[in-house]
């Protein structure tokens, strides 16, 4: 009995996976028929509108006399077999470079994910560092919190403007953004799991005579990973939200400013294929996060 | 000149809702000597963990001071280690590696492989060199206690604080690390203050148990003598012909003198001399007015 209920345990994770599978045959077979274009019909159209439609170029005549419509042309939003021969064709040569806008799609994702860690990485250490000064001395924490309070809801992307201005570099720009959205609350958790930190934890601590150094690194820090690693979440994921915006505003290469280039093409094609990286790229991020993050946290 | 004297300790707190203080405890004076085991125990809200955590220096004292060989204590130090109630083991740190930040603390200048081979000792001490590598959320409550333990002794304090040390422990396995204690206890020959709500662990430990009255306002209403020869086991000691006359005599205090002690505001009598009790087959008035040098 038992054995079979782990045998079942073991087949949930598979099973959802299939499910998984078989929703997205759904949605594509959903967004196939959604977007199919019936056979052209010519009944009810005069000689002089169809010699309109074919001088737009809207529909072909064919060797044997009959009209279709123009394939060469898009009209609506693309089916899924063009996006997906979009996304092989862009895929297949990922590291290309033509010209100054139209670099592969692996650069593409190689640029984004810099600007990224970039801005994540510094505004971390920075983040943490205040969190811990601000955690630990309440009278500190009391005097600067209204500033924290009026600049936390500011939007990362409202700072571009005078970022802008003041370093005048589109490049530095774009990761200061990045900064700005990861900031505040990987500051506040930090600054709450220092505060939260268990007494008895500084009470060894102060009975053991730690050197500053170590109390830091041995019991404060450890002690307030998990509330850390909670803000870092958060400022992962704002992040990640902001990158793609100061892109597109910015004109940056990169997986968020491709949506942008591909729109000014009037390619749909190609603005379903960004999303779609620009999904997978988050994606992948994340599961490199969590990752990191699992291996900090502990259980008591 | 006692090891260890409390000298009229006295704590409040802001009572926040009548504006004014709150006595947790006045006046407790106790002068306590090298290698003794003294018990405090009494009813929860007498401030015996408050107590505790004073003469730790880990909580201030309102008025009074906690004086170890000669000198004032006021701040927490390697030379009085605690054992906490709830544990307080780090919980991103292994057994071994719980063990060895009190002794690298306490042997700053050791070589690496003498810090390893002293924490290792004390964890073949409570018998947990199984559990090394484990993490504390791993083990169970009586194996947790034992690192708590091996992590006190292990700095050579001068003073062994316990907070009610076994209280989150089964029964059965109470008793066996209770004889580990005791054997260490005897190896180091350290000074023990423990807090407890348990009868028969403090009997069965102590050389004097402290009696609380009731707080606020609390105060030691009596310190009774164990006179029971050690060594002492669990099984011999029920045995000994004053093992139920003090046993019901900590009882009959907890359930009605400490209340009765409490209310009647006794405090500036037992001020210069707690009362002494104690169970010698004859008891006169010369043992009662032995004073603790």
């Amino acid at each position: 009995m038992k054995k079979q209920e782990k045998i079942t345990g073991q087949n949930s994770g598979l099973a959802s996976a299939m499910l998984s599978l078989m929703l997205l045959g759904i949605l594509i077979v959903i967004w196939h028929l959604a977007t199919v274009k019936p056979k052209f019909d010519p009944t009810g159209l005069t000689e002089d509108k169809l010699m309109l439609l074919e001088f737009n170029g809207d529909i072909i005549r064919t060797e044997k006399g009959d009209y279709e419509y123009n394939s060469e042309k898009n009209q609506g939003i693309p089916g899924p077999l063009t996006v997906f021969k979009y996304s092989v064709a862009q895929l297949s040569e990922p590291f290309h470079k033509k010209g100054t806008n139209d670099h592969g799609i692996g650069h593409l994702i190689v640029y984004t994910i810099e600007r990224f860690f970039t801005g994540f990485f510094l505004a971390s250490v920075i983040a943490i560092i205040l969190g811990v000064v601000i955690g630990v001395n309440s009278f500190l924490y009391a005097a600067l919190n209204p500033f924290f309070q009026v600049l936390k809801p500011v939007s990362p992307l409202a700072w571009m403007p005078l970022l802008l201005y003041t370093v005048k570099d589109p490049q530095t720009t774009a990761i200061l953004v990045v900064f700005m959205a990861s900031l505040w609350p990987t500051m506040a958790n930090t600054a709450f799991g220092v505060k939260s930190l268990r007494k008895e934890f500084l009470h060894v601590a102060s009975i053991l005579q730690l050197t500053r150094f170590s109390r830091l690194f041995r019991i404060v820090l450890p002690g307030a990973a998990p509330a850390i690693v909670a803000g870092l979440r958060i400022s992962f994921g704002a992040a990640l939200v902001a990158v793609v915006p100061a892109e597109m505003l910015l004109g940056e290469l990169g997986v968020g400013y491709l949506t942008w280039i591909e729109w000014n093409n009037l390619d749909i094609s190609g603005v379903l294929f960004a999303i779609g990286v620009i999904g997978l790229v988050g994606w992948s991020l994340d599961l490199f996060f969590n990752r990191v993050a699992n291996s900090l946290t502990y259980s008591e | 000149m006692s090891y260890l004297e409390i000298s009229k300790i006295s704590k409040y707190f802001r009572d926040p809702e009548q504006r004014g203080t709150f006595c947790v405890f006045e006046d407790i004076h106790l002068k306590i000597e090298k290698s003794e085991f003294i018990t405090v125990v009494g009813h929860s809200g007498c401030g015996k963990s408050t107590l505790l955590n004073i003469i730790a220096g880990l909580e201030d004292a309102s008025s009074g001071g906690v004086i170890l060989e000669g000198k004032e204590v006021d701040s927490p130090g390697l030379d009085r280690s605690v054992v906490f109630q709830n544990f307080a083991l780090i919980p991103w740190m292994t057994v071994f590696e719980n063990i060895r930040l009190a002794v690298k603390a306490a042997n700053p200048d050791w070589s690496k492989s003498q810090i390893k081979d002293y924490t290792f000792k004390y964890i073949d001490l409570v018998n947990l060199r199984e559990a090394a590598n484990k993490k504390p959320s791993a083990l169970s409550g009586g194996m947790k206690q034992r690192v708590g333990l091996a992590r006190a002794f292990c700095i050579n304090p001068k003073v062994l604080l316990l907070d009610e040390p076994f209280a989150q422990i089964d029964a059965l396995t109470r008793g066996v690390i209770q004889d580990e204690l005791v054997e260490m206890w005897e190896d180091s020959k350290s000074t023990v203050f423990m807090v407890t709500h348990d009868v028969d662990e403090a009997i069965l430990l102590s050389d004097r148990v402290v009696l609380m009255t009731n707080g606020p306002n609390a105060h030691i209403g009596e310190i009774v003598e164990i006179d029971i020869p050690r060594p002492r086991t669990r099984a011999s000691i029920i045995e000994h012909p004053s093992y139920y006359k003090i046993r019901n005599h900590i009882i009959h205090f907890l359930v009605e003198r400490s209340q009765k002690l409490s209310s009647v505001n006794d405090n500036k009598e037992s001020n210069n001399g707690n009362k002494i009790v104690s169970f010698k087959k004859a008891p006169s008035p010369s043992s009662r007015a032995r004073k603790l040098a």
